[in-house]
């Protein structure tokens, strides 16, 4: 069998452009996605047109705010891009240079003002944005939502407490600025006991006690009951907490799931397409027959391919380790916890490629089979559960527990990450998967006499 | 010594099916050693099938195949050669893969034999198609094999070439090798065949010289090919 290795491995020297294309190709596709799964726009670019004049202070309900400190708040949420008018807004947009543009209009901050006023106008922002597909679309509306969301939770806050302030005001009394002049308030609470004084003069059978008591009653229930409002309007203004459980699953970081991607992918194009090339090829260079009677049996040539699969993984998947350890943190001290899983997951995808391979029999045809097989069942092993139907998602379990991808990322986000778990079911189900499709391969192999 | 005694190879009844089609049908013959055996017969007859079933590639359904001690040396249709690899390269492989005790010895022996030794270091894919195939040649007889079994071996070579092959395969003959080749080329069948072994759909029709099967024709006809086609036509096919 070694023999058969250095074979391959010669012929793969003597074809640096192909070799080249193994390893590269993957590799940068590989590191692609993996990046752009788990580093999502987090901080998209949005264009920010402030139309509001410098310096205008904004105040609610005699409670001043930071205009200055709310806008560097929102620009930590996003990547603020500075325009100085619309129309560079709008050009920025439309070239995709920013993911949409968010204006407050000149006006804003009186209008903001007039919610804790007695003529409340309602404020707007205005949000430029380019919907020149679904997926963007459906962005754009999630983050500028989130953002106006917060925005009006900050609002409403300031203006409950405006409002409470006033209730406190009507029960306990005080003073109130309104149009420049300081009005005294004696409140329900003070009025309540001056009734009660005054109840307490006048003497049981007076005509007026009667009708005295019951604005007395009439106080004290509108007191109580405006002192319960206080709390139900604090409730109003942050109605939902969310409090977090996590029933199962113990997730890696983003970063390791990026690399086990990355891994994943490279993993499986470069074994795949390497065995089922390399299998094919012995077919089309006429070798099979003359290995197969009786210098190598069919098991040990494919035992010979799925080695040369494990042996490219392993190379590859180190130097892609290797390259992107410049740019996230990869933990070395557990190499030897993701090195099987290479090896395994090299040997399921290898053995993946066998069958590939001894089904097509031929080189073009089992590259053009690898990809149109492989790629599908990469995407579909990524679905998260929870955003399919229940019934497709069943299926797409299917996908996962009959080919090696979704095998695959795990056993390497849990070899990569101690706070991921599942690395001995995954090895066990990826060497089930590698004899399974070993056997296949074998039967495949009838084809080739 | 009786004649099954001398044989090299010796086939009795084989039968060889594939799914419905009877490929071989009760397929026997012997072959001496130094003989030269071309196996000859329409398309479709069962030559590359009795062949591969010689060199162990294929397993008869039934019937026995008695092959000597030594190596049966195969050489395919198309070149089985890596491509990728040089002329050693290629030799050194099988050589190792055939388990052959001297393989540095075996391979300057076959590459000074099919005298390729000046492009023993050039990728098998540089070379001309007759220079394939005596490489291909080469690696069936790497193992010293007491017989050689070749399919279609002048397919694809020009005049000179294939001259350059025959001289070869009979130089091994002259040295004790069995060889049993197939072809389509009928007139190069009775220049290098000592014997004929005629296939038609599966079953043998002729076992016998050149003049013999001219002779069973009706020996009217001159021209040897005509004489075949005329004897195929007897048959029935």
């Amino acid at each position: 069998m070694r023999w058969l290795l250095l074979k391959d491995l010669q012929i793969l020297r003597r074809s640096p452009l192909v070799t080249a294309l193994l390893v590269i190709y993957p590799i940068a596709i590989a590191v692609l996605i993996g990046f752009a799964l788990s580093r999502g726009p987090e901080k998209p670019r949005v264009a920010f047109l402030n139309e509001v004049p410098t310096g205008t202070p904004l105040n609610l309900g005699g409670k001043n705010f930071d205009v200055v400190g709310a806008r560097s708040e929102l620009c930590d949420k996003i990547d603020c891009i500075p325009v100085s008018s619309e129309q560079q807004a709008r050009d920025m947009v439309q070239s995709g240079d920013v993911l949409g543009a968010l204006i407050l209009p000149p006006d804003l901050v009186t209008r903001l003002e007039s919610l804790a006023g007695l003529s409340p106008q309602q404020p707007y922002v205005r949000v430029l944005v380019n919907e020149e597909d679904p997926v963007k679309a459906g962005l754009v509306d999630d983050r500028i939502s989130s953002l106006v969301t917060r925005a009006n939770l900050k609002i409403s806050k300031a203006v409950v407490g405006t409002a409470a302030s006033y209730l406190d005001l009507i029960v306990n009394g005080g003073n109130l600025s309104l149009l420049g002049q300081t009005i005294d308030i004696l409140g329900l609470s003070k009025a309540g006991g001056i009734l009660h004084a005054i109840a307490a003069e006048l003497g049981p059978h007076d005509p007026f006690a009667q009708p005295l008591q019951q604005v007395i009653t009439f106080s004290r229930l509108a007191e109580q009951n405006l002192n319960l409002a206080k709390p139900l309007l604090r409730s109003v203004a942050h109605p939902i907490a969310v409090r977090k459980d996590i029933v199962s699953g113990s997730p890696p970081s983003l970063d390791t799931f990026a690399i086990a991607v990355a891994a994943t992918f490279t993993l499986m194009f470069v074994t795949v397409l390497l065995v089922a090339g390399s299998l094919a090829l012995e077919r089309e260079e006429n070798a099979f027959a003359r290995l197969t009677r009786g210098l190598v049996g069919r098991f040990a040539l494919l035992g010979e391919k799925i080695a040369l699969g494990v042996v490219a993984s392993i190379a590859v998947t180190l130097v892609m380790l290797a390259g992107l350890s410049i740019f996230v943190e990869v933990d070395w001290s557990r190499v030897g916890l993701f090195l099987p899983a290479i090896v395994l997951g090299g040997a399921a995808w290898a053995a993946f490629g066998a069958a590939i391979g001894a089904g097509a029999g031929e080189v073009r045809a089992s590259s053009l089979l690898a990809f149109m097989v492989s790629l599908p069942i990469a995407f579909l092993s990524l679905v998260p559960s929870g955003t399919v139907s229940a019934g497709l998602f069943h299926a797409l379990e299917v996908v996962r527990a009959l080919f090696p991808f979704h095998a695959a990322e795990t056993a390497l986000s849990a070899a990569l990450d101690p706070a991921a778990s599942g690395l001995g079911p995954a090895l066990v189900h990826l060497a089930v998967l590698a004899l399974a499709y070993t056997a296949l391969a074998r039967v495949a192999l009838r084809r080739f006499s | 010594m009786s004649e099954q005694a001398s044989a090299a190879i010796e086939v009795r009844d084989v039968v060889k099916r594939f799914g419905g089609r009877e490929a071989l049908r009760g397929v026997s013959f012997n072959a001496a050693r130094g003989e030269v055996i071309a196996v000859i017969g329409p398309n479709g007859a069962g030559k590359t099938t009795l062949l591969s079933i010689l060199a162990g590639i294929r397993r008869p359904d039934s019937g026995t195949v008695s092959q000597p001690p030594g190596e049966v040396g195969f050489v395919p249709q198309q070149a089985a050669l890596y491509r990728r690899l040089t002329v050693a390269e290629n030799l050194r492989l099988f050589a190792r893969l055939e388990k052959v005790p001297d393989v540095e010895g075996a391979v300057n022996r076959m590459l000074e034999q099919t005298s390729l030794a000046e492009r023993s270091d050039d990728q098998v894919a540089t070379l001309s198609g007759g220079n394939q195939q005596r490489v291909n040649i080469a690696i069936g007889l790497l193992a010293k094999p007491a017989a050689l079994l070749l399919d279609e071996p002048t397919t694809g070579l020009d005049p000179r070439q294939r001259e350059r092959l025959w001289e070869f395969v009979l130089a091994l003959a002259g040295a004790g090798t069995t060889v049993i080749f197939s072809t389509h080329n009928i007139a190069e069948a009775e220049r290098y065949g000592n014997r004929l072994l005629v296939l038609a759909d599966g079953e043998s029709l002729f076992d016998g010289s050149p003049s013999e099967l001219h002779a069973a024709a009706g020996g009217s006809d001159s021209d040897f090919e005509r004489a075949f086609v005329a004897f195929l036509r007897q048959k029935g096919h």
